[in-house]
């Protein structure tokens, strides 16, 4: 398995220095509920951040709180700051945000149309492209890199929801960045997934990071482990610990973490 | 002992499949008894006994048909009536007398002489005036529906059997055989049934004025039902915030549903009529009073369908950075589409059979005119099957049972375009 260090080819000091996203005392409300405690992380530039923690800890609310999915939640309250470059998302247009970030969920949710017009839907409401010959470009170029170009090049007109789970996955991928978006956000993306297509979307992953922030939510601690270049652990809400993924697989400074990673709570 | 269990498992499995079958052909049972009771009962209805007979023209009617330019070649229905007697004795022979007169007369149908007159009016006003006097042939074969009393007669007697109808005397019933001996009488199809509207003479009532009334009616309730109904699921299921007065709206609509449909009618009847001073008796009307009938039917069928479209189309097309509005015209809505339009057509059935709610706004009349747009009076299908069954002459039930056939075909017509229509949708969506 590829491990993030072969990776971060770039000087890695240099990357961990400029924060893509920055949080600082965001708490979120479902209803009267509270389900995020004065949350404060970072999220650097080109790397993989892996949430993990026990089922309910909040780490998916966390994620949509990123690109402001939990405004189509009824009842649902973001407090506190959360910036991507600077930007308070607060203060951004959520339309606007959301082409900014692309996002893969837990179940793969293709549109029930071709798979040609699954990826060239952003492009078409955003009007990236200025033709169809353009559109055609993007199309292949994000099918290429999300690794799926060989196995649907002669099928492009074909129905999404034909494929396979880890192509429906790794299509949904593609979607995503025909935005050309600047951060990937993933929901755990291999939870429905087999053990081969999981490993195809791992080293996509890997690939990815190169070129974009992603911010992925597991349950799978040998993903976080194997994916990547930090992880922040949460509990009932809150950030117990964050940093890198070595050091808090191999040394947690906190009792609680290392409860989770050794398997006796969660 | 664990082997009589299983084989008292397996008893119980054969028994309870066998009750499935036993209810299913009880269904069928009962619905192929309905089909047979139908459409035997509506048969007759389909074709009519005409008589062929050679109407002479008076000469003066000829005379004014070659020279006049056609107004002044009308007759009036009297003269008519003179010629059909005239062509009447010629075929039967038998005396002159006015009793005898009469009995020739009731043979045929009343309408006869108006028939005739109208037939002669059609004559002048085509191209026959331009024609020399020469090529004028002074008679005429022309063929005429019989009186329902002759009509039961000669059923009968092509039956095999002997029905002592007191409505015909003994002269008259040979007078019937002699015609028919002369190869005069001829069972054709009736397609009056189709191409007129209703009289007060079974040969004469057909449905088309009903048709026409309960297509205008249908069309109208559509295309106010539909639109209003599925914006307004969308808003309900996409867009209202969930809150007391969205919860009271559902439960409205809920309730509506289930309203009797006599109720929507006296609605119609102190809005539409007295408050709006609408058209009585007008599809306009009785559509308006459809659509609200109809209307939490579609509500209730496209908000199941839009509940049913998965969460995750919702989710990547906001992710994708698509509007609300977007999301649900893009995705959302097309994929509820088939149930949205399979809950619009069953409600359309629904409104198609309806009766009541049309009473109340003065559909439930006779109307021996189609109604050429949406503002004249009209009855519909289900009405007009409702006033011929109620008819004492039974002539006019087989009419009834006719129309009960044409309305199921609509009804089917409808299903197998609903089923069509999703057919077509779901093809788009797998592409």
């Amino acid at each position: 398995m590829t491990t993030p260090d072969k990776h971060t080819d770039k000087p890695a000091a240099a990357k961990r220095q400029r924060a893509k996203i920055r949080a600082r005392a965001v708490n979120v409300y479902y209803g009267d509920k509270q389900a995020l405690f004065q949350v404060a992380l970072e999220v650097p530039h080109k790397q993989v951040t892996a949430l993990i923690g026990p089922s309910g800890c909040g780490k998916s609310t966390f994620l949509r709180c990123i690109n402001r999915m939990n405004d189509v939640i009824e009842g649902c309250r973001v407090e506190g700051e959360l910036t991507i470059d600077g930007e308070n998302v607060a203060t951004l247009d959520p339309v606007a945000l959301r082409a900014r970030i692309g996002m893969v969920f837990q179940k793969p949710n293709p549109f029930p149309k071709s798979i040609y017009d699954n990826v060239a839907y952003g492009v078409r409401i955003h009007a990236l492209a200025q033709n169809r010959k353009e559109t055609d470009e993007i199309v292949r170029q994000s099918l290429a890199r999300a690794g799926l170009e060989q196995e649907v090049a002669s099928r492009l007109n074909d129905s999404a929801t034909a494929l396979s789970g880890g192509q429906q996955q790794r299509l949904c991928i593609a979607r995503a960045i025909a935005l050309q978006p600047d951060i990937i956000l993933m929901d755990e993306p291999c939870s429905s997934l087999d053990p081969i297509a999981t490993a195809r979307i791992e080293n996509l992953i890997a690939e990815l990071s190169q070129n974009y922030t992603i911010v992925i939510v597991t349950h799978s601690m040998q993903q976080a482990a194997r994916v990547s270049h930090r992880t922040v652990f949460f509990h009932l809400g809150r950030v117990v610990e964050s940093g890198e993924t070595t050091q808090i697989f191999t040394t947690p400074r906190r009792k609680q973490t290392e409860r989770y990673i050794t398997g006796r709570i969660g | 002992m664990k082997e009589s269990r299983l084989r008292r498992r397996y008893r119980a499995e054969r028994r309870y499949r066998f009750y499935g079958k036993a209810a299913i052909a009880f269904a069928v049972c009962f619905l192929f008894f309905f089909f047979v009771a139908i459409v035997s009962r509506a048969l007759p209805a389909f074709s009519q006994h005409e008589v062929l007979l050679r109407v002479a023209l008076p000469d003066n009617l000829l005379k004014n048909l070659s020279t006049a330019e056609g107004e002044d070649a009308n007759i009036s229905e009297g003269a008519a009536r003179r010629m059909l007697d005239a062509a009447l004795a010629q075929e039967l022979g038998g005396g002159g007398s006015a009793h005898e007169r009469r009995a020739r007369r009731a043979l045929l149908t009343p309408l006869a002489a108006l028939d005739l007159k109208r037939r002669v009016e059609n004559l002048s006003a085509s191209s026959v005036s331009s024609l020399s006097p020469s090529l004028l042939l002074p008679s005429w074969s022309l063929s005429f529906a019989l009186s329902s009393s002759s009509e039961r007669f000669l059923r009968a007697q092509s039956g095999g059997e002997q029905v002592a109808d007191p409505a015909l005397s003994d002269m008259q019933r040979d007078m019937l055989t002699a015609l028919d001996a002369k190869g005069l009488v001829a069972k054709r199809f009736n397609l009056a049934f189709f191409t007129r509207s209703d009289s007060r003479v079974p040969s004469a009532a057909g449905i088309r004025g009903a048709l026409l009334g309960s297509l205008w009616a249908l069309l109208i309730a559509f295309l106010l039902a539909f639109p209003l109904g599925v914006l307004t699921a969308v808003h309900l299921e996409e867009f209202a915030p969930r809150n007391r007065l969205s919860a009271l709206i559902e439960v409205a609509i809920y309730n509506l549903a289930a309203v009797p449909s006599i109720v929507f009618g006296l609605l119609g009847l102190v809005v539409f009529l007295n408050w709006w001073q609408l058209p009585r008796s007008a599809p306009l009307t009785g559509g308006m009073v459809l659509a609200l009938m109809t209307l939490p039917i579609v509500v209730v069928t496209a908000r199941s369908a839009l509940k049913a479209v998965p969460e995750g189309i919702r989710n990547a097309g906001l992710a994708l950075g698509a509007s609300h509005s977007q999301t649900v015209l893009h995705h959302v809505l097309p994929q509820a589409m088939p149930g949205i339009l399979t809950g619009a057509i069953i409600g359309m059935a629904r409104a198609l059979g309806e009766t009541a709610p049309l009473l109340m706004i003065g559909m439930v009349a006779f109307i021996a005119q189609a109604p050429a747009t949406p503002l004249d009076p009209a009855t519909t299908l289900p009405v007009q099957i409702f006033l011929w069954a109620d008819h004492p002459d039974p002539a006019f039930s087989s009419r009834a049972a006719a129309a009960i056939l044409v309305m199921l075909c609509f009804l089917v017509a409808m299903n197998a375009a609903a089923v069509l229509l999703r057919q077509a949708f779901e093809r788009k969506r797998q592409r």
